[in-house]
């Protein structure tokens, strides 16, 4: 029962920080940044508190609440920890007090807006992971749009309003249809059943035939493709990340994105899974294409934020692959390719962002020989850049590894008996590895080595602020790259459970 | 013990990383140094137990890295007759070109960083060589590929530096593709990545549910962009950019050995593999006839020993693929020897010349640097196969099994195997005439400042000559021939190997006289030959263009595809395109409904009347 | 009878509403249509014999009598701006 407790303080605490944020005038900046962070920490520390007590061998919801809401439609304020989201809440509450603390020096105007955003944006995504009631889920998934569109659009760069709409109205656009698609699930849940219900534990129970679930299928997909982004729907995010402010960008590559591809593993594929699978080439020719597109276009950006843009696109196609491989180490790679790109895309533009402090330009042409002016920055990029590309020891590698190797052991024995196609995706998807090296080696070539140059230098290196951000990333990248089986235990048994339900074959979990 | 091994450069790496710059050159060269020596220490320690328990492996897990599905993935340490070998190798070796970059990285301002990287090489290099499943080998595959991209860009204020860097990353990422493939496949047959049980499942009853020989082509794919050979070979020769003692250790001793340990390592595999032993064979043989005959052309010094060793690694996949596994082995550790004093003996001739690469800018130094000289001299002779040199004998095994194995020898192979040794003999020797006999070539300015090197570098040069003279006395296949048994050789074909052994002898020292013809007396004669045969040299001095070649069909395409058709028709013009004109669509829709709003009462009138009649009209109809 | 007139009322009063171009004028003529609808509910409260149609046409009364109020004097201030009595000239509440 405590610990219910504690996740619902975990998740309305962005909310009494909000309320905090209240008392503090407007022009003490410090006090306003400076309680933003703690608030963040106490945050962290409570999550952290909750991933160890988390039971790895209990499967269901663990830390629950469940409280009658409007009862009239069957609504109820339903939250809970599983398998599926217990990391990503963590990366959130992780991420939290980094980009907090990342933008301590980048905002200077209406900074109490700017973390009262920051604090409604948490409590948006927290909410989104945690919901076990669709209501509640589409809820806190339309609550998250406000406070990005405002962070990109006040706080962002020279094409912000642009950039802004654009996102708004792409997420939105998928928002709408979700919903229409909620609302006839209910709507069926009704009355094939008889009853009402927005929990995702009766949602899972019906049987629906394969046409409607195509139809269902593609709304909800539609809605989190756009998010994940995947190719073709993606043309958002590069805009988005190039005009917002650094934490905007941290927020969005960190989090954000994952809340796509969680939809696709709690929602989209377990509620439809015969559309799944029927769907799954599609699928897949999907996500191998955004890896291959995303990469081959950030070979040839010279906006270093849009480098890191399309590079996301890339590895989320990663998540996507592995989650449609259903296989058990594939999806147990997606998950862990989730947090792990999390971690090295919010790194990678902290980077960007102090860099961008000190030089103020993102063009890559304008800086050289980094290696040399700022080495202790230039080790800590070469690092992430190296996490990035999946290199051994790192938490890229990992989830790379796992997915490939599930999609490689789900799609051979599919050659074997006659259909080539998923293992001809396969294979492509491996020659991700190569194009990933190709373009970020490229972007570490002319940025940290050769002739040495940047703009309003001389730069200073990095302070201690910034280095214990980055070292905390760096650690966690190493933690999961070098140990994944510890976050491994806790998904084992969503990632079975979502496998049985997809494939709708109650096995032990091997795909052989 | 095995895990201390490994960690031990590790810890170096950290230290010399963090502290280096803080605690001075001492430290650094210290830790540096003593580091990799321990681990020697214990290598050699943990190698006796493996002999006093009769070749029985000693297997060490770490920890799991991670369990899925009932199936789990273990860092563990396995050491074995061959892996004993290989240890030996890269912690003897490796520690003796530590201590010669501590004389020639003297007087460099990143000299903690240079051991750091150095240090974290030989870890990775470890944990490929001991691992025992393809995970722990494939991290420290990858591990040993970032290590040279740090380590050949280390004075990356050079563009180019960089850029041979990034070359040589990519390049091997391309047979990291095919690697992963395998390993895949491997996998999903025989549900584990560990290799005794991999190698144990296919020399089994039963044979596994893959094909043999398509598992061998990928890996194979893997090893060629580590042991650069055709067509991924183009890395190496521009890895030349990096410090000497790294082109020594890396390119030269041990990284490029790598994809020769791997199949080694997955005999087991190859052995029922006979389509990817064949084509293993045969493109080890090509690449080592390809780059003998470009190494003839080269004047850069390092550029020549760069060719020399893609040669020499084709020459072992050649014993390879006739599976002749423990003679390819051999020529590993007796190439790492000579390998590695020539590399070095060429970086002692470049600090004595100041920095000079180009030999004809050399000449006459035979007498000015004379322990360089030496040294140079004798692993030439190795590596030319001049008896009893340590390279004889393994180059010999080589060409013996290419003719006569039971598994794929034939005399064509032979043959151009042969053709391939006596060009090594004829570059090698050319290369010493060039560079130490006749008139001084050298910048008067340059050959004011010659002097031999300090000891620390001409120690070791001594050490490796001597045992490129005398390494080769110890039968490494007999040694390993427990483990990697020697493929059989039909009865008719005994009676071919004293004369074929005599052609060898022959042709080493033809070699040798053809280089003193031709390049002796100022390499008169030499010249005139150039001239007639001018488009040939440039083809060969141009290294065949296969790196324009592949610019052209690679390198642009990729770039044209990328930019325009992805970026500009695809993101721009089609994704953007059509959100932008559906947002036009919208908002010229919205434009000409809101003309209906113009302000004008009468029309607005009409509007009323009309939507008035027309409810009317709807009512009474649907009354 | 009554209801004929009383249906041509109305029918005169839109029509001069829609025709005509002088503001008054159409004030006038909505103030026909008005009175058209006033004479149809009398004569329906006459004919059922029910109190109802009377009431409402009081109402109408009423509410026309404030309508006028309101709108003459509109109407003669736009004029002393424009000059013009045209209901053409009066455009500016366009979208």
């Amino acid at each position: 029962m405590a610990d219910a407790m504690l996740l619902n303080l975990v998740l309305f605490l962005p909310v009494v920080g909000i309320l905090l944020l209240l008392f503090v005038p407007a022009k003490s900046e410090g006090t306003i940044r400076w309680t933003t962070f703690w608030v963040m920490v106490v945050q962290l520390v409570l999550t952290t508190v909750l991933y160890v007590h988390y039971d790895a061998a209990v499967p269901g919801l663990q830390f629950e609440t469940r409280l009658p809401w409007i009862p009239a439609w069957g609504v109820y304020y339903q939250i809970g920890l599983d398998g599926y989201n217990i990391l990503l809440v963590l990366l959130t509450a992780f991420l939290g007090p980094l980009v907090v603390a990342g933008a301590f020096s980048a905002i200077t105007k209406d900074v109490k807006l700017f973390y009262a955003m920051v604090f409604l944006i948490q409590f948006a995504m927290l909410g989104t992971f945690v919901a076990q009631d669709l209501f509640v889920f589409y809820l806190f998934w339309e609550t998250m749009l406000i406070p990005m569109f405002l962070i990109i659009g006040i706080w962002g760069g020279e094409r912000r309003i642009y950039a802004t709409i654009k996102f708004f109205l792409y997420t939105a656009f998928g928002s709408i249809l979700m919903l229409a698609a909620v609302i006839y699930l209910v709507y069926s849940l009704q009355t094939t059943t008889g009853v009402t219900s927005f929990a995702f534990a009766d949602l899972n129970r019906m049987q629906l035939p394969l046409s409607v679930q195509l139809v269902l299928l593609s709304a909800f997909g539609l809605s989190f493709a756009i998010k994940v982004p995947i190719v073709p729907f993606h043309t958002w995010l590069p805009d988005a990340h190039v005009e917002a402010p650094t934490a905007g960008s941290v927020i969005l590559a960190g989090v954000l994105l994952k809340m796509g591809t969680y939809g696709f593993m709690k929602l989209g594929f377990p509620l439809f899974p015969d559309a799944t699978r029927y769907l799954a080439p599609l699928i897949m020719a999907l996500a191998v294409i955004s890896i291959i597109y995303g990469a081959c276009l950030a070979l040839v950006q010279n906006d270093i934020k849009k480098i890191i843009a399309y590079s996301s696109i890339s590895h989320l196609g990663y998540v996507m692959l592995g989650l449609i491989s259903l296989d058990l180490i594939g999806i147990q790679g997606a998950i862990i390719q989730m947090v792990s790109h999390g971690l090295t895309a919010a790194g990678l533009f902290l980077m960007v962002g102090m860099i961008y402090e000190r030089c103020h330009t993102r063009e890559l042409s304008a800086y050289g020989g980094l290696a040399k002016l700022l080495p202790v920055y230039s080790v800590f990029f070469m690092i992430l850049t190296l996490a990035s590309i999946g290199l051994p020891t790192t938490s890229g590698f990992t989830g790379e590894f796992l997915v490939l190797l599930g999609a490689f052991r789900s799609a051979w024995p599919l050659h074997v008996a006659g259909d080539t196609l998923p293992l001809v995706f396969a294979a492509s998807a491996v020659l991700g590895v190569v194009l990933g090296a190709l373009y970020m080696l490229r972007f570490a070539q002319t940025f940290l080595f050769g002739a040495a140059k940047a703009p309003h230098a001389p730069v200073v290196d990095l302070n201690l602020r910034e280095k214990l951000i980055l070292a905390a990333i760096v650690a966690a990248v190493f933690a999961i790259g070098l140990y994944p089986d510890e976050p491994l235990r806790k998904t084992e048994l969503a990632a079975k459970e979502f496998q049985q339900r997809v494939t709708g074959v109650p096995i032990p979990g091997s795909a052989r | 013990m095995l895990t201390l091994i490994v960690l031990l450069p590790l810890a170096g790496f950290f230290l010399n990383g963090l502290l280096g710059n803080r605690l001075g050159k001492p430290f650094v060269t210290i830790v540096g140094c003593g580091l990799p020596l321990l681990a020697f220490g214990i290598a050699i320690k943990s190698f006796l137990d493996l002999l006093t328990g009769g070749g029985a492996p000693i297997v060490e897990t770490a920890f799991t890295w991670a369990r899925i599905g009932g199936q789990s993935f273990d860092i563990a340490f396995w050491l074995d007759r061959l892996s004993g070998i290989m240890v030996l190798i890269v912690t003897g070796v490796g520690t003796l070109i530590h201590i010669y970059s501590t004389g020639y990285m003297k007087e460099d301002k990143s000299y903690a960083r240079f051991f750091a990287y150095l240090n974290l090489f030989l870890f990775f290099m470890l944990l490929l060589v001991l691992g025992r499943s393809l995970l722990v080998l494939f991290v420290g595959w990858e591990g040993v590929g970032l290590a040279s991209y740090l380590l050949i860009g280390f004075w990356f204020e050079e563009p180019d530096n960089a850029r041979a860097g990034k070359k040589a990353f990519v390049t091997n990422r391309v047979g990291d593709a095919g690697f992963l493939l395998g390993m895949f496949l491997l996998y999903w047959a025989t549900g584990t990545l560990e290799m005794d049980k991999i190698n144990a499942a296919f020399m089994g009853p039963t044979a596994p549910l893959v094909s043999a020989s398509l598992v061998g082509v990928l890996l194979f794919i893997g090893a060629s962009g580590k042991s650069a050979q055709i067509p991924l070979h183009v890395w190496l020769p521009d890895a030349m950019a990096g410090p000497t003692p790294v082109s020594a250790l890396i390119h030269a001793a041990t990284m490029v050995t790598a994809g020769v340990y791997l199949v080694a390592r997955m005999s087991g595999v190859y052995m029922h593999a006979e389509a990817a032993s064949q084509v293993v064979a045969v493109i080890g043989l090509a690449t080592a006839f390809f780059a003998a005959t470009i190494a003839v052309t080269q004047y850069d010094i390092k550029k020549v020993l760069a060719y020399s060793t893609i040669s020499q690694l084709g020459l072992m996949f050649l014993a390879l693929g006739v599976g002749a596994y423990s003679v390819a082995i051999f020529h590993v550790y007796t190439h790492a020897f000579f390998k590695a004093c020539l590399f070095l003996g060429a970086g002692s001739v470049i600090h004595a010349l100041s920095g000079e690469q180009d030999v004809r800018k050399m000449g006459g130094l035979a007498r000015k640097i004379p322990v360089t000289f030496v040294t140079f001299i004798v692993a030439t002779a190795a590596i030319a196969g001049i008896p009893p040199l340590a390279g004889f004998f393994s180059k010999d095994e080589i060409l013996w099994f290419a003719f006569a194995s039971g598994r794929g020898g034939s005399p064509v192979l032979w043959a151009v195997a042969s053709a391939t040794s006596l060009l090594t003999s004829f570059y090698m020797f050319r290369l010493v005439w060039l560079t130490f006999f006749g008139k001084s070539r050298m910048d008067p300015k340059v050959e004011h400042h010659v002097h031999e090197s300090p000891k620390s570098m001409t120690g070791v040069l001594a050490v490796l000559a001597a045992l490129s003279a005398v390494g080769g006395f110890l039968s490494l296949p007999h040694f390993l021939e427990p483990m990697l048994p020697l493929p059989e050789v039909p009865e008719s074909l005994h009676h071919l190997e004293t004369p074929l052994l005599i052609t060898s002898i022959v042709f080493a020292f033809a070699g040798l006289a053809l280089a003193a013809f031709f390049f002796g007396n100022g390499a008169v004669r030499a010249a005139r030959v150039r001239e007639q045969f001018d488009g040939l040299h440039r083809l060969l001095s141009g290294k065949y263009f296969i790196d324009e070649l592949y610019e052209r069909l690679l390198g642009r395409p990729l770039v044209w595809l990328s930019e325009r058709v992805f970026l500009r028709t695809g993101d721009r013009m089609l994704f953007d395109g059509t959100l932008h004109g559906l947002a036009g669509l919208a908002r010229r829709t919205a434009g000409a409904l809101s003309r209906v709003q113009n302000g004008n009462l009468h029309l607005y009138a009409y509007l009323v009347i009309a939507g008035m009649a027309a409810c009317l009209a709807w009512s009474f109809r649907h009354g | 009878m009554l209801l004929l007139l009383a249906m041509a009322l109305f029918a005169l009063g839109l029509i001069g509403v829609i025709v005509r171009r002088n503001l008054l004028v159409m004030l006038m003529c909505m103030e026909l249509m008005l009175n058209g609808v006033n004479l149809s509910l009398v004569t329906f409260a006459q004919q059922t014999s029910t109190a109802a149609g009377a009431v409402l046409v009081f109402l109408i009364f009423v509410v026309a009598a404030a309508e006028i109020a309101i709108a003459i004097p509109i109407v003669l201030v736009l004029v002393r701006q424009r000059r013009t009595l045209d209901a053409d000239a009066y455009t500016e509440l366009h979208g």
